[in-house]
């Protein structure tokens, strides 16, 4: 999202989180706190999926094909028979990977892109914005689909169709961000003192622009996680037999949706609750760092 | 002023030819070939002696910057060409989905104003209440669900409570207003509902960036009745940027709603889009592409100048 | 007069009463049915897709055509010829033209137009491009020695010629129009079908009305017909479901039979054929190790296709295991000897062990990675592909699937741009010459994808090609499918595709086929309500 208003961004130092700013944050922010707690269990969940899910997540049984949730699949059976429950599961790590690394690698491309432009001003910034608003006016599915298509699919490729479309969000936000430290005194002072462009680029401004690029990162992870599974429904995303919750909610689920409704209810809920957890987690995020920063 | 708008304007142009140029590169990248799609498809027997005699009629054969300039020379005398699938002048199948389009975003914005303003209003005035809790879930959730998935439901919902089944034809609203309303109303409000998350986030954070500006403040200390510093500063002032999430929101919504009209089997210009791309139809994709950068470059620019026109505190070069 | 005999198939109809003797044909009516893909143009001799013929077929006559009446969908019967006869040497057909067959246009139709459609699509003019050219490479010339005669010379004897004129592709054009505009067909529509053009709104629907000067008395029985365009596979069964269509005749999947049975009850008839479709998996022969006849017979081995028919035809549109022929059908292997190729027998812990001792021996090790690239299409492209990985698997072949987007998945298979794809054949009529034609070496056919040469398949193509008896036809066939999927292993077959037709209980006179593209010109069929 641009908007068109003054730049808004402010400087809000980053401070390493101990304990305490953890607690604090959990007290006046109780809702972002058990977005996280939400994210840190399913992170958990991931992590250890081999050892917690009854099922091999790969594995068809004929013989079980689309059961109703009951003692024996608690979240009923796909329809090659495979447990609902395990592929959900090992499905977090699709989605919790590829949230994770498209997150990050699009807003730091972006955060960097956007205090570059910022920071040598005239022709680069020009240049940058430029090509910044042919990325934004551009629909987001032929890019993915020209990133899909031209590099097969897979999980690599989904990451990287997801981080195209948010550099250029994200350099937006961060080049507002770090204008209103260009301006600022130390930066001049570090110019005459004859450090590298880069030196100054690492050393002093980002820092500076740490908190809109802490809450870009968290609102991409739950965008990331949705367009992943919509990337997957589409069939741009992830391929079978891998399991994913995008590609869960694709062809049977759709084909049953009245007879075993388990198939599409399941997943929805599992994509439904990540974003929504990491949603709350950045609103708060948000609210704690920079409560003036305006993000989708 | 005058000169800002004209600076925008003219800045206007190198982002739409930055987008001509990327599409036009973007398409003849992707693999894929409409003449082999369309004539190898499901034939066994096609030759690569026809397919090639194909493409030349299409003129695909010719060097890239030719059918480049080809393309642009036709813009420039607003002819858009004809399609490669249909044959058919481009500027008529679009002139089919736009309306269509044209109406459900227009209906999907009314649904998600008339719930945005009041709850983001509700949320910012009870801030940190159950209330303010409550409005934030629902808007927050808005987001997270994704949009097919609750299609999926949302027509599941219908069959099973109504009985409702989305008819298959398109009735405009010159034919029969009911019709066309008794159509357009479910995906309206499943667009409108998520549009609304956007909007009421934030309503509400403006609101209260607002109420805690100086000027509402001394209205407050001079003892101004509560509800009118509401009215007459507040809520005319978190209105600027809402109105700036609305502009722009609706411009996506003309031309983005792949899934929903999927689901819900509409036949608009985000279906028109997905066939095109999916034909490799060159030229109406392009076509498509540069419509939906044009109006969101003019939504942007709507946006802005509304901001600038309204905002006193902003004053522009 | 040779006829192909009509073929006994194995053909399944459910819920479908016997053609009762007082069950009268009801005159009027509108059927409404929906299309899953619109045509790109309205000129038949160069679409390919079966989004043409449905909405298309009914303006339009056919020299020949499968009799619409005929429950096995096998049998040719003239549709503006009246007769024919084959000369001794079976290298010339004489078809004699019906007469006051008349365009919707008022001009009479004559042989000159049934010479002039032909010359279009065999004989194309220079600068137009004809796709089927190469199905009629047989045929030397076609004339029209006066108005009630068309002949047709052969180079040699060609056991399909009949079914070749029976194209559901082949309108009958008018020779004026093609003179003047060999194009003008793609943009206009000028038949002497059952009905006539009345609109085509794009994005929505194509309308037709009663031709009243239709040849055939009596005929059609119905008022009009309007094709409505639905992409969505949902949206196509509500449609039926919401009484808004009486049918979609493409097909639909068997979670799609069982809803709108749950949903409708008796309201909705079912019929069912085995398809004159097959997903085919081609082993790219120019890639390791799959240019080794032992890995390629091993990844056969490796499938259970008796447990794949009876798991997959719950989910996807697949039913029968067969060979290269439609089971049942008049050249198709019986199941018995079908067991004796490689990957058809009934013991598959043997023939796994067989597939892991050629693999071993070939120097695949356990292990073993390739990626399976697939068609982006649920039914049943997508399901055949899962239950194909997890097969492999069991030999000990770790396979990953990659899924083409369907836009570029052509260009992907046709550049060979892959180790282990996904392919498929289709055919309108159950006939060798057409379902076999792919197979032969790559370079005489520009759809074998898996880019082999075999001059012995090649040269077992033309037997049967230009076999003028049955019996010698038979074997030829069959030794090309031993050849095919046994000894060279050089595709492998997966299952025929199964046609399930759902249609509103009012919906009389239609009957299934084994192929979508046929009997869709709807003059006999009609409304009971």
């Amino acid at each position: 999202m641009t908007t068109g208003g003054p730049a808004v961004g402010s400087v809000a130092v980053a401070r390493t989180p101990g304990a305490g700013a953890v607690l604090g944050f959990a007290r006046r922010h109780p809702v972002g706190a058990a977005g996280a707690a939400v994210i840190a269990a399913m992170a958990l969940v991931a992590v250890l999926a081999p050892l917690l899910v009854p099922y091999d997540p790969l594995a068809p049984d004929y013989g079980a094909m689309l059961a109703r949730p009951g003692p024996a699949h608690w979240l009923g059976t796909d329809a090659f028979g495979r447990d609902v429950l395990s592929r959900i599961v090992w499905g977090a790590r699709t989605a919790l990977s590829v949230g994770f690394a498209a997150a990050l690698v699009g807003a730091t491309l972006g955060a960097i892109v956007g205090v570059a432009g910022a920071y040598f001003g005239g022709l680069v910034d020009l240049l940058v914005e430029r090509v910044v608003d042919i990325l934004l006016s551009f629909p987001l599915i032929i890019l993915a689909l020209a990133v899909v298509a031209s590099l097969g699919n897979g999980v690599g490729t989904v990451i990287l169709a997801i981080t195209v479309p948010m550099v250029p969000r994200c350099a937006r936000v961060i080049r507002s961000s770090a204008l209103a430290i260009r301006r600022a005194p130390y930066v001049d002072a570090a110019r005459a003192a004859g450090y590298g462009h880069a030196r100054i680029i690492l050393r002093h401004m980002l820092p500076n622009v740490m908190a809109p690029y802490l809450i870009m990162v968290t609102a991409f992870m739950g965008q990331a996680i949705l367009l992943e599974a919509s990337l997957s429904f589409l069939g741009l995303g992830v391929a079978e037999p891998t399991p994913a919750w995008g590609l869960m909610l694709k062809g049977a689920a759709v084909d049953f949706a009245e007879t075993a409704p388990w198939l599409a209810l399941f997943p929805g809920l599992a994509i439904s609750l990540a974003v929504l957890a990491f949603n709350l987690f950045g609103d708060s995020l948000r609210d704690a760092l920079d409560p003036k920063l305006r993000t989708p | 002023m005058l000169r800002y708008v004209l600076k925008r304007l003219l800045l206007m142009l190198p982002t739409l030819a930055g987008v001509a140029v990327l599409v036009f590169v973007l398409m003849r990248v992707l693999p894929g070939d409409i003449v082999e799609l369309r004539f190898a498809g499901e034939s066994s027997f096609a030759s690569k002696a026809a397919l090639d005699l194909e493409r030349g009629r299409l003129g695909l054969d010719a060097p890239l910057w030719r059918q480049f300039a080809r393309w642009i020379g036709g813009l420039v005398r607003l002819d858009f060409g004809r399609s490669l699938w249909t044959g058919g002048p481009i500027s008529r199948e679009i002139a089919l989905r736009f309306q269509l389009s044209l109406e459900v975003a227009v209906l999907a914005t009314a649904v998600a104003v008339l719930l945005a303003v009041p709850l983001g209003l509700l949320a910012a005035v009870r801030q940190d209440t159950w209330v303010d809790y409550a409005v934030r879930l629902f808007s927050i959730a808005g987001l997270a669900v994704p949009s097919f998935w609750l299609g999926i439901l949302l027509i599941l919902g219908l069959l099973v409570a109504f009985g409702w089944l989305p008819p298959i034809e398109f009735t405009p609203v010159y034919v029969s207003p009911w019709r066309n309303l008794a159509q357009l109303v479910w995906p309206a409000l499943a667009v409108g509902y998520r549009y609304s998350a956007v909007a009421t986030r934030m309503m509400r954070s403006a609101m209260l960036e607002v109420l805690r500006e100086d000027y509402v403040r001394t209205a407050r200390a001079k003892g101004l009745w509560p509800r009118l510093v509401l009215w007459r500063h507040a809520v005319r002032n978190a209105m600027l940027p809402v109105f700036t999430v609305i502009v722009l929101e609706f411009a996506f919504l003309i031309g983005g709603l792949v899934v929903t009209e999927q689901v819900f089997n509409l036949n608009g210009l985000g279906l028109l889009f997905v066939e095109s791309i999916a034909h490799r139809d060159y030229t109406l994709t392009q076509a498509l592409v540069l419509l939906v950068a044009v109006i969101t470059v003019l939504a942007n620019f709507v946006a802005d100048l509304v901001y600038v026109w309204l905002d006193p505190r902003i004053r522009y070069a | 007069m040779r006829r192909i005999a009509a073929a006994l198939l194995g053909l399944l109809v459910l819920g479908l009463a016997p053609a009762r003797a007082d069950e009268e044909p009801r005159r009027g009516g509108e059927l409404i049915f929906v299309v899953p893909s619109e045509p790109p143009s309205y000129d038949a001799h160069r679409e390919e897709t079966f989004g043409l013929i449905h909405p298309l077929a009914p303006f339009y006559s056919l020299l020949l055509r499968i009799d619409p009446t005929d429950p096995n969908g096998s049998r040719i019967v003239g549709d503006v010829a009246e007769s024919w006869t084959e000369s001794r040497d079976h290298l010339t057909y004489t078809f004699k033209i019906r007469r006051g067959l008349t365009f919707h246009d008022g001009q009479p139709l004559t042989a000159r137009d049934v010479k002039a459609s032909y010359d279009h699509i065999i004989f194309p003019a220079a600068g137009v491009a004809s796709s089927r050219k190469g199905a009629y490479v047989a045929f030397e010339s076609v004339t029209a020695p006066d108005d009630r005669t068309a002949v047709f010379r052969l180079r040699w004897p060609a056991a399909a010629a009949l079914a070749l004129l029976a194209s559901p592709w082949n309108f009958i054009y008018s020779a004026d129009r093609l003179r003047q505009d060999p194009r003008w067909y793609e943009t206009h529509i000028d038949g002497t079908g059952p009905f006539v053009f009345v609109e085509h709104v794009r994005g929505s629907h194509i309308l037709g009305k009663r031709n009243p000067r239709y040849g055939r008395p009596g005929l059609p029985y119905l008022d009009g017909f309007r094709a409505t365009f639905v992409k969505s596979d949902s949206a196509q069964i509500a449609a039926i479901r919401g009484g808004r269509a009486m049918v979609q005749f493409r097909g639909v999947s068997p979670a799609e039979r069982e809803q709108l049975q749950k949903a409708l009850g008796g309201e909705v008839r079912i019929q069912e054929s085995p398809w004159d479709c097959a997903n085919w998996i081609a082993m790219n022969h120019d890639r390791k190790p799959f240019d080794d006849r032992r890995v390629r017979r091993a990844l056969t081995l490796a499938i259970d296709r008796y447990e794949m028919a009876s798991a997959l035809s719950k989910i996807t549109i697949v039913r029968d295991v067969a060979g290269v022929q439609v089971p049942g059908t008049e050249y198709a292997t019986p199941p018995a000897e079908l067991e004796t190729l490689a990957g058809y027998g009934r013991d598959i812990a043997r023939s796994r062990a067989e597939a892991r001792r050629l693999l071993r021996e070939a120097g695949v090790t356990e292990g073993f990675r390739f990626t399976l690239k697939n068609r982006g299409i649920a039914h049943p492209y997508e399901p055949v592909g899962v239950y194909l990985i997890d097969q492999w698997r069991r030999v000990g072949l770790d396979v990953s699937q990659e899924i083409i987007e369907p836009a570029a998945y052509f260009s992907t298979i046709r550049a060979g741009d892959f180790e282990v794809a996904v392919d498929f054949q289709c055919g309108y009529l159950v006939e060798p010459d057409l379902d076999l034609y792919k197979f032969q070496s790559t370079g005489v056919s520009d759809a074998n994808y898996a880019r082999y040469r075999d001059p012995v398949l090649d040269d077992l193509y033309r037997q049967q090609s230009r076999a003028t008896d049955k019996a010698a036809r038979g074997r030829a066939v069959r030794a090309f499918e031993r050849r095919l999927v046994d000894e060279e292993a050089h595709y492998l077959m997966t299952l025929q595709w199964h046609r399930i037709i759902a249609q509103r209980r009012q919906l009389r006179g239609w009957y299934i086929t084994p192929s979508h593209y046929v009997n869709q010109q709807l003059d006999t069929v009609w409304l009971s309500e």
